[in-house]
């Protein structure tokens, strides 16, 4: 019982605690000051534009516990838009087939950050800002100032159509599902347990028989896949292929996983933080959109909320052991000799 | 012969973390020209009592008064003021700068316009270390100095401060015989010049060799402080432990049964060289040797972590994988590794993650950790072997050194092993905890378990083992059965000079 009060209120203190609320007022601060944020196009509008940067924060919150990290995300989102691209010129059209071809060629290049982390123990930080130049110059190669633009109209109207009796498109659906299935793997399997495990003590995490290798590279593996899913995604909603889609979206990522609670170190965060977290900046970066605040602006202040994710944690700590030390000294030192 | 009054006393002094009570009521008083011993079981709160008199937690309740006045320290800078310095066991000096910048960090002597007067403090450094009779270089830099000379540049720094009160936690934990003998006779000067020392120790002999009254503590409360001369060894474990330690070595005769551990010819380059032996259910044998001889290095092979060139494993009917430590787990293997921090436990997860990651994918279902599957067994477990921590939920980086094994071991006995490998199961733990451990491995044994126990313990290894290994840098040149294992047989085979076995 005792433990369960404390668990509870280690929840209403807890950083997901503070998104979630954080969340709550940014929506409803939007809808009473800004014009249209209440209409449901505006949440139609914010869905399609947080469904590729969810799907690859779901993998990224696990790289990023173990302690790693990829930044080369957006650019096999890019790398798959342009060969999709390509096969489609190439008469390809039968779209399972593209969609087939792009998860694993995705799958290919994450293996591919995967095997230089793992096997030849690269930093996983400088091994995918290499393939982050290397997979977005190789889009070029594939399209280069091209853009393939003429997929049929009914692959974008099904992309991005809405669950019927609603206007928010039916994918989310799909990252919800995925949600799910990232969030149980992380919190409630053995694969989980071992993924804290290594993101704290790699070698406390071998001594217990844990792969770390083995788990680090599919998981590398699993984020391209999701990056291509995404790039998939894209392509769909665009209909249009071209070498810089989805450029700096790794950033956002990033961003939103960290704001999400995630220790930059590894070993600690969780899912809900980062989903709250993508959600939060979706709907603050539209919001502003629509209340005419300049792009400039919106990097700004997606910047100043990065830095404030990866201090504030710190901060609060800092502030918890401070009081903790000031309370003892402020009572009255009792029984005298 | 009349006392002189205390220089420092503590009273009724009372501290809490959370719903841990680390300390109460504690009393202690500190004289001029004494030497006091502290001794406690770990967990009994002394590294708690030294904070306190650091001055980096504040008491709850009670008083700490130095010279007859009350001192409420807001930080270790008010109680350095009024003379407490502490030397811990591991000092940390600044390893770029010279011996006298470290002595003199932050109170540097100074000339005109605020330049540092290196010579001054030079002289004056070289001054402290002539009372004490350390033979240093002031100007050398403070890397590359032993443990036990950082420690002594701390103790010549305490008396820059003019300290009266110096608190010794562990001092000697990581030092040689010679650099013990050095560190007592300086300590004998501080004593005879009238400071206070409180010399914490879990070694008895060091303890009765120096000190002139000596306290007892054992979950965070006072037990006794009697002068050391009427105590025995027997007396102060009894008082630490609180029940009668009937034996530290209780080992049972078991009948060896079937060979469940074989290694054959097993070789790393450079490492360890055709290292071939077998392990019986039942048999408790031990590895000893000295420090680097590879014995761990062994261990590690054999159960998977590293790899190795040459020779094979053979257990649970099989041989095993090189390199798989999942497939050593498989086949019945556990090994409690030397490192705690870093190898046994992930020091910033919870007791219950820790104690169940051996045996998450057994305790899931369907492949999903729900429930409180894990929460139970930890429970379970922590019970059986009497971890004590507040809740299972904390980091066991919370837990005191011998909990934090505790936990270990029971994350490895709960997979319920065959063979079973400890590399120095007992390193850094007290004395009950060690007597409690040993019985465990007895118990383990009597029910058919393999045990292979690396030690660097001489009377851990002839107390425990059925049977004595001994390496010598990397090579297996003993193997001596329990009625020939003796020190001198043991030491000359570990030193490369007997040619038992």
């Amino acid at each position: 019982m005792a433990e369960r009060i404390s668990r509870l209120r280690s929840l209403v203190g807890s950083w997901d605690a503070a998104l979630l609320v954080a969340l709550v007022l940014v929506v409803a601060v939007g809808a009473v000051t800004v014009e249209g944020v209440a209409s449901p196009r505006f949440w139609r509008f914010v869905t399609l534009e947080v469904i590729p940067i969810a799907l690859i924060a779901l993998p990224m919150t696990l790289v990023i516990v173990t302690g790693e990290i990829d930044l080369s995300v957006a650019s096999v989102l890019g790398l798959t838009c342009t060969v999709m691209g390509q096969l489609w010129l190439w008469g390809v059209t039968s779209l399972p087939v593209l969609v087939v071809a792009g998860l694993l060629l995705g799958a290919l290049l994450g293996a591919v950050n995967g095997l230089f982390v793992t096997v030849f123990g690269l930093p996983s930080l400088a091994v995918t800002i290499g393939t982050l130049a290397l997979y977005r110059g190789l889009a070029y190669v594939v399209l280069g100032d091209r853009a393939v633009a003429d997929y049929p109209p009914q692959w974008t109207a099904g992309a991005i159509g809405a669950i019927p009796g609603l206007t928010i498109p039916w994918a989310i659906i799909v990252v919800v599902v995925l949600a799910v299935a990232f969030g149980i793997v992380l919190h409630a399997t053995p694969i989980g347990r071992g993924l804290y495990a290594m993101g704290n003590n790699a070698e406390a995490a071998r001594f217990a028989g844990i792969s770390v290798v083995r788990t680090k590279f599919w998981l590398f593996v699993a984020t391209g896949a999701m990056s291509a899913l995404a790039g998939v995604f894209w392509t769909l909603r665009y209909a249009s292929a071209r070498a810089d889609n989805g450029s700096g979206l790794e950033l956002a990522v990033v961003a939103a996983v960290l704001l999400g609670g995630v220790s930059i170190f590894g070993g600690r965060g969780g899912l809900i933080g980062v989903i709250a977290a993508v959600v939060l900046l979706g709907t603050l970066r539209n919001a502003l959109q629509l209340a005419y605040v300049p792009a400039n602006t919106l990097t700004i202040i997606t910047g100043s909320l990065l830095i404030v994710s990866v201090v504030g944690p710190n901060v609060a700590g800092l502030l918890r052991e401070r009081l903790r030390r000031r309370r003892p000294a402020a009572t009255p030192v009792t029984q005298a000799e | 012969m009349r006392e002189s009054p205390p220089i420092l006393s503590l009273r009724n002094v009372s501290k809490s973390f959370g719903a841990v009570h680390a300390l109460t009521d504690v009393r202690l008083d500190l004289r001029a020209g004494e030497v006091h011993g502290l001794v406690g079981e770990n967990g009994a709160g002394k590294s708690t009592l030294v904070k306190i008199l650091a001055g980096a937690h504040p008491a709850d309740a009670g008083t700490l008064t130095v010279d007859g006045k009350e001192l409420r320290p807001s930080g270790p800078a008010d109680a350095r003021a009024a003379g407490i310095a502490v030397i811990y066991q591991e000092p940390t000096l600044f390893p770029d700068l010279s011996v006298a910048e470290n002595i003199f960090m932050s109170r540097q002597p100074l000339r005109s316009l605020r330049r540092i007067d290196a010579g001054a403090m030079r002289a004056a450094t070289a001054g402290l270390f002539a009372r004490l009779g350390i033979h240093l270089d002031p100007g050398r830099p403070a890397r590359g100095l032993s443990i036990a000379d950082q420690q002594l540049v701390e103790i010549a720094k305490a008396l820059a401060f003019d300290a009266r009160v110096l608190i010794m936690d562990e001092p000697t934990a990581a030092l040689s015989g010679v650099e013990v003998e050095r560190l007592f006779s300086v300590v004998a000067s501080l004593r005879e010049s009238g400071a206070a020392v409180l010399f914490i120790s879990h070694r008895f002999d060091e303890i009765f060799a120096l000190c002139r009254r000596v306290t007892v503590m054992r979950d965070g409360r006072w037990v006794s402080t009697d002068p050391a001369a009427g105590l025995t060894v027997d007396d102060l474990v009894r008082r630490m432990v609180g029940r009668e330690v009937s034996s530290l070595y209780p080992k049972t005769e078991t009948a060896p049964g079937e060979p469940l551990l074989e290694v054959r010819g097993l070789t790393r380059h450079g490492v360890f060289d055709d290292v071939s032996f077998t392990v019986r259910g039942g048999e408790i044998v031990a590895l000893a040797g000295l420090v680097g001889a590879g014995r761990s290095e062994v261990a590690r092979a054999v159960f998977g972590v590293d790899r190795y060139d040459a020779g094979e494993v053979l257990a649970g009917g099989g041989r095993l994988p090189k390199g798989d430590t999942a497939a050593a787990i498989a086949a019945g293997l556990a090994l409690v590794p030397e490192d705690r921090r870093q190898q046994g436990l992930v020091m910033e997860l919870s007791v219950e993650r820790n104690a169940t990651l051996t045996r998450r994918w057994s305790l899931s279902r369907l492949g999903l950790l729900l429930g409180g599957g894990e929460r139970a067994a930890a429970r379970e477990w922590s019970e059986r072997l009497r971890v004590k921590a507040a809740r299972l939920s904390d980091p066991v980086a919370t837990l005191s050194g011998g909990n934090q094994q505790k936990v270990v071991l029971a994350k490895w006995l709960s997979t319920g092993p065959k063979v079973l490998i400890v590399d120095e199961p007992t390193r850094g733990i007290d004395v009950g905890t060690k007597a409690e451990v040993h019985r465990l491995l007895s118990e383990l044994a009597g029910q058919g378990v393999a045990v292979l126990m690396i030690s660097s313990e001489l009377p851990e290894v002839l107390g425990m083992a059925d049977r004595v290994l001994v390496m010598h840098e990397g090579r297996l040149v003993a193997d001596l059965p329990r009625t020939r294992a003796d020190e001198q047989s043991v030491l000359l085979a570990a030193t490369g000079q007997g040619g038992a076995g």
